[in-house]
């Protein structure tokens, strides 16, 4: 490993960001108010399917403040409709979309029209003004019904209401699980929920026709693929439209889509030629902002006698909501199940069916941890049921399957290319820290006092950093390569201008401690400059774990180029080889001795004001640029594990969590503080997956919790205290050596839960395969078991 | 969501806040705390014309004990009310229920008037007014009357308030000495409104429990009183048997709506659970005492 990868890289740095935030000093999109500025409000459509036969609206354009109404007909010559394509997936549908609907809402939520005002609560008004001649459609809110030949269809110019169908096969699944000694088999379901960031969506687009530049202020996390998208989709030139991210109050994956209403506000900035504002209120968020999950599962694992893996065969279920998501399209959730259902697990045959079709529902998207909070859960369920069949400690079968060392590197059934995962590692290292055995003789003496406590492990797979070969293949424009560009003042501080972006997470820091570490200069007198289209170098942001594992590598990149050069300058001047120097604080030294020759102050002036000082073909550049983009490879693969014990009361059907423990391996820590706080926040969004969050729909397709009075998300008060800790095998396909960490907490919380619960009431004989594990859902499990007896 | 446009007005006394109720009845929503009417407004479900804010009005705050009952003003914050040491002393029902409503910043600006006003289904002080008997104090341009809780609450966020009228105060009957209390209910996450929830309060004899009432909360439309389940209980000694009872009693009296979060099955049975465990924790003090 490269031995200039000094601290801070590793040290536990608190985030910049963070004081500024609880100072109150954030500047979001909200705070930002720019001259002549108008608010944009949109009907949306009450109906999850409905046609429009026609929209009046004469008495909402006399409202008071109202500066003008549009329809779906008004935009149409600024802004153009989209398909969401994805050349890897050539078979799957995208049917058009555009910022309003035209002749037909597909789901409940579907923007319509839209009032600029000039207040949101004017715009809001006028909204209640307009008259829509509806027509109700019979809706279809789930996949079995939208499946069934004679279906409504939700896309006319679609035979059907199936969106995408594809299968991943290794060896011979049937014939295996034909051939097994045990069997099971299990139908899971994952409830339709949302990635609910505390700042909502909102964008200010404003646009100056005389020199057709679109300035957007967006709370997001990929200015660049906004950018482009802007760009296209309203025919200006690329260079005169800047997307900047200001702070950004949580995004998930969340903010990482092209959302009609959001295009719809760029589009009214065009078309008035006056600054635009739309920010979404919490219900419109619920209703509008990409969904994820909405599974069904159907899976069967085989054993051998002797507690081999012999099979697995998978079908999932799901579903896309109305339309494909863009630019992303929505087939990512079901791949992913598909790739890493039992990856952690030697596995020959192997057979994952999926399909997806499109319901009258929200659409879903990618958010934190895409399919591999299921993909585990499904795995570890069936571990725990293959043991109990088997009669096996579950722990014991786990590590006769897992993956080992000499398995490595290799290509796993589901199609993913492993480096090497540390299985083995991380649940020694759990075992270390969670006592077991007097866990199950706690739980016995509890038992026999009517208090059920459930211990649940979940071993997971952690795909991060994708590579350039997703989207590049699909055809999309989002960057899966960084750039970065330091660029020495004369002060001899630096700024950073780089793609990634940071919502929160705190990547800017660690990329602040890379560049402090290589080049040897004082972290604080460098800062990062991300989120900003027009200075950041063209970029992909932040989303899928990439920031550490691709902004820190580039970063490294750039901070040894600096390095260099500060180091030849030096060199030069004091009439020594450059590599007798060292940088350190900020100081040239001398290797050997230490001694203090010069600071980058002294060289960076230099540099700037008198560089005709130097030989002009000497390496002196102070502003410097570095390029990284994997090569061969699609994800760096991390792994963990993760423990959750759980009290759940018999009489209620509540849970409580009380103790969470995750041991995570991702490769190198730039920053554990940041790490630890990543995979915390993770495993909080994990247990809202597995206890809270769920969207509820009437049987007429009504949305019926879209406020955070009914649509519960995990709060302090409920949650554990969430141990973490490290196994550490640095990915070799670059040289920082780190991995992703956003997904692992999300990755393996679902799981862990699930069987922790079922451990507890494993005396009722009851196993719950729905998720989330509501009292209602408990209780019923207990109840129907009971019955049957 | 912003909230619709409307006129505020801060009347000054309480005969001026009576007047402007009677000038503008149903166009107008009376202003307490905001704690519940601010998020109805801002989700539009309220749009009243002209709202009226009562915070101006000392008449309305106030905790007193006179002429053997304890009156508790309108206005009275949750907090106050928990803090108080005339509740706690005098009226421990309310000291124990307190820490379940919302968290301690709604419970700081919302009040007791706002919540019996309100009238929701699963709220804590409904349930706390019908366990005790007590009596809301209506106020109007008309006069003053006194209306019991039982009578009060009548139906899903319905009471017997017309819409003139202003909640004034409510009256309690203190404690007995040899009263009993308790209070429980369930809730997904700490400040919820409960899906289930039972104020108890009884007369004791040594192990024998008298005028029992269980009024339940988030188990119907309203607050009930679970008669037959009281009379389970009335005048014989607190024992498992007529623990069992109780609870089977009022399981088949209870017939909690559908709900889609909690289906009415589920809100049976933890209602039972609920009785079942705080039956079990006072036969527990009552033998200790
Ligand atoms: C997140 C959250 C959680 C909550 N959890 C709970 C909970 O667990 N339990 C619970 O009980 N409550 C809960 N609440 C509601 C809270 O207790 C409110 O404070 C209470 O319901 C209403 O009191 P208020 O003073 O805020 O009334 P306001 O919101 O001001 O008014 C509510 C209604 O009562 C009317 N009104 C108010 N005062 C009077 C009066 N004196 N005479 C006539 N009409 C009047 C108003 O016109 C309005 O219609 C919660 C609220 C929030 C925001």
């Amino acid at each position: 490993m490269s031995t200039d990868l000094k601290e801070p890289i590793g040290a536990e740095v608190p985030r910049d960001r963070a004081k500024r935030l609880l100072a109150g000093r954030g500047r979001f999109v909200d705070d930002i108010s720019l001259p002549r500025m108008v608010h944009m409000a949109f009907l949306r459509s009450p109906y999850p399917h409905a046609r429009i036969r026609g929209i009046d609206t004469s008495a909402a354009a006399d409202m008071p403040g109202v500066v003008r109404v549009v329809t779906a007909a008004d935009l149409a010559d600024v802004v153009s409709t989209w398909r969401p394509l994805h050349n890897r997936f050539p078979t799957m549908a995208a049917p058009e979309q555009g910022v309003l609907a035209t002749d037909t809402a597909r789901f409940q939520g579907e923007a319509v029209a839209a009032v600029l005002a000039a207040t949101r609560a004017q715009a809001e008004d006028a909204c209640e003004a307009i008259v829509i001649d509806w027509q109700a459609l019979a809706q279809v809110g789930d996949v079995a019904t939208a499946l069934t030949p004679g279906a409504p269809r939700i896309h006319e110019e679609m035979s059907s209401n199936l969106a995408f169908e594809a299968e991943v096969v290794a060896g011979d699944a049937e014939a295996a699980l034909a051939n097994a000694d045990h069997v099971v088999e299990r139908t899971f379901r994952f409830h339709r929920h949302t990635g609910v960031s505390l700042e909502t969506r909102g964008i200010l687009a404003e646009y100056d026709p005389t020199e057709r530049r679109l300035t957007v202020y967006q709370s997001h996390q990929t200015p660049h693929q906004q950018q482009d998208l802007y760009a296209r989709l309203l025919g200006l030139p690329e260079h005169k439209v800047r997307v900047i991210c200001p702070d950004v109050g949580g995004a998930f994956g969340v903010k990482h889509h092209l959302y009609p209403d959001e295009l719809a506000a760029c589009a009214a900035a065009v078309l008035l030629g006056r600054p635009v504002k739309f920010i979404a209120d919490r219900v419109e968020s619920f209703m509008t902002d990409v969904h994820c999950r909405d599974h069904e599962v159907h899976a069967r694992m085989g054993f051998a006698a002797d507690g081999q893996i012999v099979g697995l065969a998978i079908e999932d279920r799901f579903n896309a909501g109305a339309y494909g998501q863009h630019p992303r399209s929505s087939v990512a959730e079901g791949n992913q199940i598909t790739r890493l259902t039992g990856a952690p697990y030697r596995l020959e045959n192997y057979a994952a069916k999926l399909k997806m079709a499109f319901l009258n529902r929200g659409i879903l998207g990618h958010i934190r941890a895409v399919g591999h909070p299921i993909a585990a859960a499904v795995s570890e369920a069936l571990i725990e049921l293959g043991a109990k069949e088997l009669g096996r400690d579950a722990l014991d079968l786990r590590r006769q399957n897992y993956l080992r060392d000499s398995d490595f590197p290799l290509t796993s059934a589901g199609g993913v290319a492993f480096e090497r995962l540390s299985f083995t590692q991380c649940l020694d290292k759990a075992l270390s820290l969670a006592d077991v055995g007097a866990f199950r003789q706690e739980q016995a003496a509890l038992r026999a006092k009517g208090i059920h406590r459930g211990i649940g492990f979940n071993t997971f797979v952690e795909l991060t950093a994708i590579g350039p070969e997703y989207y590049g293949e699909g055809g999309q424009h989002i960057s899966a390569q960084e750039t970065c560009l330091l660029r020495m003042e004369a002060s001899g501080q630096v700024r950073i201008h780089i793609g990634t972006t940071d919502q929160g997470q705190g990547i800017d820091t660690g990329i602040q401690q890379v560049v402090a570490g290589v080049l040897g200069i004082p972290l604080d007198d460098i800062e990062v400059i991300s989120g900003d289209s027009a200075l950041s170098p063209m970029g992909g942001g932040s989303w899928g774990s990439r920031g550490a594992a691709l902004g820190g590598e580039v970063a490294m990149r750039a901070a040894r180029t600096l390095r260099l050069n500060l180091l030849s300058m030096a060199g030069f001047l004091l009439q020594k080889s450059a590599d007798d120097l060292d940088l350190v604080d900020g100081i040239v030294v001398d290797r050997q001795h230490g001694t203090a020759h010069m600071s980058t102050a002294d060289l960076a002036k230099i540099g700037h004001f008198r560089p005709y000082t130097l030989p002009s073909d000497l390496p002196s550049d102070l502003t410097v640029t570095a390029r990284y983009a994997s090569r061969d490879r699609m994800f760096i693969a991390g792994n963990g594990i993760q423990v959750a014990i759980v009290e759940v009361d018999t009489g209620t059907g509540l849970v409580r969590p009380l103790r969470h423990l995750v041991v995570h391996d991702c490769g190198r820590v730039l920053n554990p503080l940041l790490v630890r706080e990543q995979i915390r926040g993770g495993v909080v969004q994990g247990l809202g997956s597995a206890l809270y969050e769920e969207f509820r729909y009437a049987e007429n397709g009504a949305l019926l919790n879209a406020s955070f009075a009914d649509y519960l998300v995990p709060m302090a008060a409920e949650m554990p205290d969430i141990e973490v800790a490290h196994v550490t095998t640095p990915t070799e396909t670059s040289e920082l050596g780190a991995k992703g960490a956003g997904e692992a907490g999300l990755a393996g919380a679902v799981g862990a839960i699930l069987n922790a619960v079922n451990d507890a009431i494993s005396p009722t004989g009851a196993f719950l395969t729905e998720v989330p594990l509501t009292p209602p859902r408990i209780l019923e499990a207990i109840n129907r078991v009971a019955q049957i007896e | 969501m912003k909230a619709p446009d409307f006129r505020y007005l801060k009347p000054k006394t309480l005969p001026e806040c009576l007047s402007l109720l009677a000038e503008h009845g149903d166009l107008a929503q009376v202003l307490a705390g905001g704690q519940s009417l601010m998020p109805l407004l801002n989700l539009r479900l309220a749009a009243p014309a002209v709202l009226i804010d009562i915070n101006g009005l000392s008449e309305l705050s106030g905790i007193r004990e006179a002429d053997g009952s304890i009156t508790i003003g309108a206005l009275e914050r949750h907090e106050e009310i928990a803090q108080s040491a005339i509740v706690r002393q005098r009226l421990p029902l309310l000291a124990d229920a307190a820490p379940h409503i919302a968290h301690i910043a709604i419970r700081a600006r919302g009040t007791i008037g706002g919540s019996v006003a309100l009238a929701d289904p699963a709220a804590e002080w409904p349930a706390c007014c019908l366990a005790l008997g007590a009596e809301i104090e209506l106020a109007s341009t008309r006069g003053r009357r006194r209306v019991a809780a039982a009578d009060y609450f009548q139906g899903l966020y319905t009471t017997a308030r017309q819409a003139d009228e202003l909640v004034a105060a409510i009256h309690f009957p203190p404690a007995a000495p040899n009263a009993v209390h308790a209070f429980r209910e369930i809730s997904r996450r700490r400040g919820d409104f409960a899906i289930a929830g039972l104020a108890l309060a009884a007369l004791r004899t040594g192990e024998t429990l008298h005028n029992v009432r269980l009024a339940f909360f988030g188990v119907s439309d309203r607050p009930i009183l679970a008669s037959n389940a009281m009379a389970a209980l009335e005048g014989r000694p607190l024992g498992a048997s007529m623990i069992e009872a109780a609870c089977k009693a009022l399981g088949a009296e209870l017939s909690p709506p559908e709900d889609p979060a909690y289906p009415a099955a589920y809100k049976r049975q933890v209602a039972t659970t609920l009785l079942a465990r705080i039956l079990g924790d006072l036969q527990a003090e009552l033998l200790d005492a």
